[in-house]
């Protein structure tokens, strides 16, 4: 589904990713975990096609970007540190407004479903501004599902939520990873992060320096590595 | 076989230009209904509107002749300035809360989302030139209810807004955006500003259409130019 060759990206004089290779089956399930400013959002951010690498090749589902990206972009849903939701519109209506930039048919009942999902069904009329930011959250990964994408990538996606909404997650990861989709999803929570995934890239130093599958990895293991690897 | 490829790849275009038209109008409604809702964006640049050429009428204290050389100035300078108003708010909406990346995510050519943005913008700006113009006429008792000018109105607008949607999109991306914008745009668009003050000074003057025919065709020439260069760039401009 991913596959990133030698993918370099600089910003100014200052190399964020620094030959970087990364391969996703399809299906599979990938947590990167590393420090800040490792460039966990950088990578994300080339594999939506929202920032150009300076130098690499990247492929999604065959697609080569970012000279593909328009037509790699149907399949990706994305959910990031802030919200991507207008504040003076309601939850309906950013997910009718991102519906049908996305053309996603039978919409109505697609947007009763996604509520339903992540818990604001009831909410489904309020303004976005009114919302808390867990509440935002939750909207915003009703957006990143809407057009029920083959490949989800996350930020950092259990930012601001409450352990209702943490767990509601959790369980939407499981969900769409049963389905067959394949997920991305970059974290600092390395306990759950080992609990979700079917893989950890540790990124440092601008490259993914361990790779470890889950069945490698012990209990508590997974810490202690991410320690010895990102501490040199 | 040729046919079929051919069939084919005419209800692909078909499709592509259809999914084009959805994102543009999706856009447009999205931004009317926030407008709508908040009245923020209307709201100062008709307040601003308004201030501006009460303040042009006490300050010139003119006579109706010279109010008549003046009105063309006045009417521009006060379009420009309420214009970055909206153009400056159009695309903070778009930064807040990360939105933007929300449109680039879009499966669709990126000059849709330019061209939706382009006609919400255009249409917020002709909706408070149609409450001015009127007003203009009342506060200077100066007829502008002319075929001719509404023309050059729209003319003038559509330059504004189309390089002005570009060059907001570029100014969002700094912390300096409320300034930034008019030190970029004015510059620019100095030259569309120019040939609308020409042209609306020449209609309402009553001069003959080839007096002012040249302005009017570098008008239209310079709407086409800003519009071929923000279709080019504004892919670069708003991808990191």
């Amino acid at each position: 589904m991913i596959e990133v060759r030698n993918l370099v990206k600089a910003f100014g004089v200052m190399p964020v990713l620094r030959g970087l290779n990364f391969r996703v089956a399809e299906g599979e399930f990938v947590a990167v975990v590393g420090p800040n400013g490792a460039g966990k959002t950088t990578l994300l951010r080339i594999l939506a096609s929202l920032t150009r690498p300076t130098m690499g090749e990247v492929t999604l589902a065959g697609y080569r970007l970012p000279a593909q990206a328009e037509a790699a972009r149907k399949i990706v849903g994305v959910v990031s540190h802030q919200p991507m939701l207008y504040g003076d519109l309601t939850a309906d209506q950013n997910l009718r407004f991102f519906g049908r930039i996305y053309g996603v048919v039978d919409l109505g009942d697609r947007i009763a479903e996604v509520l339903s999902i992540v818990g604001l069904r009831a909410r489904r009329n309020d303004l976005v501004r009114k919302y808390s930011r867990g509440m935002q959250q939750r909207l915003a990964i009703g957006r990143g599902i809407l057009h029920r994408p083959e490949l989800l990538l996350f930020d950092e996606p259990h930012t601001g939520l409450d352990p209702d909404a943490a767990d509601m997650l959790d369980n939407l990861l499981e969900k769409v990873t049963r389905e067959g989709r394949t997920v991305v999803m970059t974290s600092h929570d390395l306990t759950r992060t080992a609990k979700l995934a079917s893989r950890v890239d540790i990124l440092s130093g601008g490259k993914i320096a361990r790779s470890l599958k889950r069945g490698e990895l012990k209990p508590g293991e997974l810490s202690k590595l991410y320690y010895e690897v990102t501490r040199g | 076989m040729a046919e079929g490829v051919g069939a084919v790849s005419g209800v692909g275009r078909r499709s592509a230009l259809v999914g084009y038209l959805r994102v543009v109008g999706a856009i447009v409604s999205k931004d009317i209904a926030a407008e709508l809702r908040s009245r923020e964006l209307l709201g100062s640049m008709l307040i601003f509107s308004l201030l501006v050429i009460l303040i042009f009428n006490f300050a010139l204290e003119l006579d109706l002749r010279t109010r008549q050389t003046v009105t063309a100035g006045v009417l521009w300078v006060t379009f420009a300035f309420a214009g970055t108003l909206g153009l400056n708010r159009s695309m903070a909406i778009e930064k807040d809360r990360g939105c933007l990346d929300g449109l680039l995510l879009a499966p669709v050519d990126r000059s849709a989302l330019y061209f939706g943005k382009v006609f919400s913008n255009l249409l917020f700006m002709l909706i408070v030139e149609a409450i001015i113009l009127p007003l203009y006429s009342l506060l200077y008792n100066v007829n502008l209810l002319h075929p001719g000018l509404i023309g050059v109105v729209l003319l003038g607008s559509i330059g504004y807004v189309v390089i002005g949607t570009l060059l907001s999109a570029m100014a969002i991306q700094a912390r300096t955006r409320d300034i930034l914008l008019p030190i970029l745009l004015f510059p620019v668009v100095l030259p569309v500003l120019v040939a609308a003050v020409k042209a609306t000074t020449g209609i309402l003057e009553g001069l003959p259409f080839e007096e002012y025919q040249a302005w009017l065709s570098l008008l239209i020439a310079y709407d086409g130019i800003f519009l071929g260069v923000a279709i080019v760039l504004f892919d670069y401009v708003v991808e990191e």
